[in-house]
């Protein structure tokens, strides 16, 4: 709790300032949108944490992102899939990317970097050659479909955005796992030293494995949600650093990328400061839009000095006691 | 205890040094005096105030109290650049080197000569050579860094503290990662540096080492002087008995045990670091063996083989009478087997992780609930039990491992085996790097495991540990088991005679 005590103030902090500076911001369509938005980047995010933890990256999360958000609308619409045919498509592809990432890394023991940087380029180029570089979208058909994106449930007189109880769902099983069962146990465990996890009678390259996987499955739920909810994708720039967010989301909310640390929680109020402050500068008019990037680098970057500067002063202050 | 029969004020002099750190009195009122072409050890348990001691005299820290005397003026060393100025080095237990750069670079590292505002490489061969010779050190300074042997690169770091013109020359625990023969020659080294008028203060835990190379020794206990040794008092016995403040036989206390059946027997054994030699020994549930030898004569290769971390090439392994295949620790867990590794950090702990994680870590696949959910409480009986019958000074389950003593840590990994019940129990460097007191805590639990039936095989460089605990002791050369000796044969003599590699007249294995 005490770890992601920081990261909520901030969130906190921003909030209110932005509700202060814009007074659009706390209208119920912007908060909606808001929510959408912290909501299927949370779900890309959560799946990178694990990663994460593990101790590796995953840079391929915008190109899986891409070729799922152009692949969906492609095989329903011009090779007419049925729609349970796409989806498991979808759901295939992503634990095939996870797996050989997994296969990849444990066993030919290449660099994470290395695999997913590749990654990165094959799936944004393997989208753009079947589409033809030609955008993907479903026009005005699917839309009982794209209400898994688009759709609202009421709760509280407030309409809750569909992608938030996708959101809760991957958040809570997640933290399940993390928390409550052996394997996140290992996952932690082997982040913080493979070596004496190996040591311990751990299956490490199998874990390893199983976040890539992980972390696959979230990117094709979330270029699937994506692309539901926006309606259209183009090939050249769908997804387009979105592993970036993910990764400074998992960042902020206090995964190290050394590995071994890591809440669900935290990523996800994570996700939800960095929305919040792309938000803030699209809607304060004295802040122009074109240098989104090098506020949220500046604020990442500040939090996680921050948060380094903070965790020498404990560590100090605990070796000096023992 | 007077320190200097001459009327020429000492060296180096220490006195009253107090430090203390929140809530830890680390050093209060020390005392220290060294002579010119003087080796002096400083020893101790962990925790006495050795390592803050050196780093006041190295301007790593200042002191709260007292005064340091260079020839009988006191002086004020505030920092590592005082303490160089003043001719003081510190050469630490990891070695401070740019293992990418040649041992020339290394040694004139920051101090480049220029020559028209480039580095003046002619120079720097020139004059490293000069302190290479000095060492004894026979390598070209081009040579790059890493090329060289861990007590080859000590010797660098010599080299380059002489190359400041150092006077007193802090070893910690220099021969830690050193083999037999590197070892010598960095004895050797010392010597000649004594004779050149250099002055050492050598800090270690191996008191054969302290016995053979000083001509005083001072020990610290929790961090005052508990006492000095002139050249001729230094023996073990002394050297204990001040460390701890008992007697040697209080150190170890062997019992006797009944032999078990036969639990682990390893049979033309063959691993992939030694693939030449066959592995053939066995071990009795109950019974304590010890395997000696060398640094470098495949101890470790050994355990980790039959803890399934470099699956054997060949051979057979039977644990309680049943063959079984190893070809990972998991299946060498699952067959009984258990390992605590000498890299205790690296290997034996998840040094982030919790006193509770780590001793259940092992067992969380046994305890889990159904679809691999945690056992919580059976984690909390596990956590319970271990530290009461480990004896881990905690303050609680939740602290996490980096913050516990060499020694508490060690319990821990013995706790985390404890908890799979094993029938064979394999340590490598049990004590490596624990305190007096801490070791003969592991002694004991060691006794009291085999005692309650468990196969125990140790391998330790400590000749005392061998001596002391083994009902039984394996010793290997170069990748061979060259004897077993007996308790009855069990002597200083006939574990060196075959940890050399002389055949011995009793030949088993």
């Amino acid at each position: 709790m005490k770890k992601i005590l920081g990261i909520l103030s901030l969130l906190v902090f921003v909030f209110v300032a932005t509700s202060i500076l814009s007074d659009v911001f706390l209208d119920s369509y912007n908060l909606e949108n808001l929510l959408r938005r912290t909501a299927l980047f949370g779900i890309i995010s959560i799946g990178v944490a694990f990663v994460i933890i593990t101790g590796g990256i995953d840079l391929s999360i915008g190109s899986v992102v891409c070729l799922v958000g152009c692949a969906l609308p492609w095989m329903l619409t011009e090779q007419g899939f049925s729609v349970p045919v796409a989806l498991a498509a979808i759901v295939g592809f992503s634990l095939a990317v996870g797996f050989i990432h997994g296969i990849l890394i444990t066993k030919v023991k290449l660099q994470p970097f290395v695999v997913t940087l590749c990654g990165l380029l094959l799936y944004r180029g393997i989208t753009r050659g079947f589409t033809g570089d030609q955008s993907q979208g479903f026009g005005t058909d699917y839309k009982g479909l794209r209400e898994l994106a688009t759709g609202e449930v009421p709760i509280f007189g407030f309409d809750l955005p569909m992608p938030c109880i996708f959101l809760l769902v991957v958040a809570v099983l997640a933290g399940i796992f993390l928390n409550k069962t052996i394997y996140g146990r290992y996952l932690l465990a082997l982040g913080n030293n493979e070596e004496a996890a190996r040591f311990s009678g751990i299956n490490v390259d199998r874990m390893v494995i199983l976040a890539y996987v992980i972390c696959a499955l979230c990117s094709g739920l979330g270029g699937l949600l994506f692309v539901l909810d926006v309606n259209s994708a183009q090939p050249v720039d769908f997804g387009n650093f979105y592993e970036l967010y993910a990764i400074a989301a998992a960042v902020l909310g206090g995964c190290s990328l050394r590995g071994g640390v890591g809440t669900i929680i935290g990523v996800v109020i994570g996700t939800a400061l960095m929305q919040v402050l792309r938000n803030m500068i699209v809607l304060v008019d004295w802040i122009p839009t074109h240098i989104e990037y090098a506020i949220i680098g500046a604020v990442i970057l500040a939090g996680v000095v921050a948060d380094e500067l903070l965790k020498k002063a404990v560590a100090r202050r605990q070796a000096s006691q023992s | 205890m007077s320190e200097s029969p001459s009327e020429d004020p000492a060296l180096l002099e220490v006195r009253g040094i107090g430090k203390t750190f929140p809530g830890v009195r680390a050093l209060g009122g020390v005392n220290l005096s060294l002579e010119k072409s003087q080796v002096l050890s400083l020893i101790g348990e962990n925790g006495a105030g050795k390592s803050t001691l050196m780093k006041i005299l190295a301007g790593v820290q200042p002191p709260d109290e007292g005064e340091i005397l260079l020839d009988g003026k006191p002086v004020e060393i505030e920092s590592t650049r005082d303490a160089l100025d003043l001719g003081i080095s510190l050469i630490h237990q990891e070695l401070n080197l740019a293992t990418n750069l040649s041992v020339g670079a290394n040694i004139f590292l920051g101090r480049e000569p220029l020559r028209g505002g480039f580095i003046d490489e002619s120079k720097i061969k020139q004059e490293s050579a000069r302190f290479l010779e000095m060492v004894g050190l026979d390598v070209h300074p081009d040579t790059l860094v890493g090329n060289l042997t861990i007590g080859r690169q000590q010797m660098v770091e010599i080299a380059k503290a002489l190359s400041v013109n150092s006077r007193i020359l802090i070893m910690d625990e220099p021969t830690s990662s050193l083999s037999q023969a590197e070892t010598e020659n960095l004895f050797i080294a010392i010597k000649d540096l004594r004779d050149r008028g250099v002055s050492v203060i050598y800090i270690s835990h191996r008191l054969g080492e302290v016995k053979e190379l000083s001509d005083h020794v001072t020990v610290l206990r929790d961090g005052e002087n508990a006492g000095e040794l002139g050249r001729e008092e230094v023996n073990h016995e002394a050297m204990v008995r001040l460390m701890v403040g008992r007697d040697l036989s209080e150190y170890y206390e062997r019992k006797d045990r009944p032999k078990g059946d036969l639990a682990l027997k390893v049979n033309m054994l063959r691993t992939p670091v030694h693939p030449k030699h066959e592995l053939s020994f066995s071990v009795a549930s109950g019974e304590i063996v010890a395997v000696a030898g060398l640094v470098g004569a495949g101890r470790t290769e050994m355990l980790e083989t039959l803890f399934g971390v470099t699956p054997a090439l060949e051979g057979t392994i039977e644990v309680s009478g049943s063959e079984i295949t190893i070809d990972s620790p998991i299946s060498a867990i699952e067959a009984g087997i258990a390992l605590a590794p000498e890299d205790r950090k690296q290997q034996g702990l998840v040094i982030d992780m919790t006193v509770r994680e780590n001793l259940s870590l092992a067992a969380l696949k046994r305890d889990q609930k159904q679809a691999g959910f945690l056992d919580i409480s059976k984690e909390q009986e596990i956590s319970d039990e271990m530290i009461k019958a480990m004896r881990v000074k905690t303050p609680n389950e939740d602290q996490v491992i980096r913050f516990l003593s060499g020694g508490n840590q060690q319990k821990v990994v013995l706790g985390k085996w404890l908890a799979m019940k094993p029938k064979v129990l394999l340590l490598d460097e049990p004590t490596r790097g624990i305190d007096v007191g801490a070791k003969s805590e592991i002694y004991t639990l060691m006794e009291e495991l085999a005692e309650s039936g468990v196969a125990i095989l140790y391998v330790s460089s400590e000749m005392e540990e061998v001596l002391g605990m083994a009902d039984r002791a394996l010793v290997m050369h170069e990748g061979r088991i060259t004897g077993e000796l007996s308790r009855d044969e069990l002597s200083e003599e006939s574990v060196m005679r075959l940890a050399t590699g002389a055949p011995g007249d009793d030949q088993a294995a």
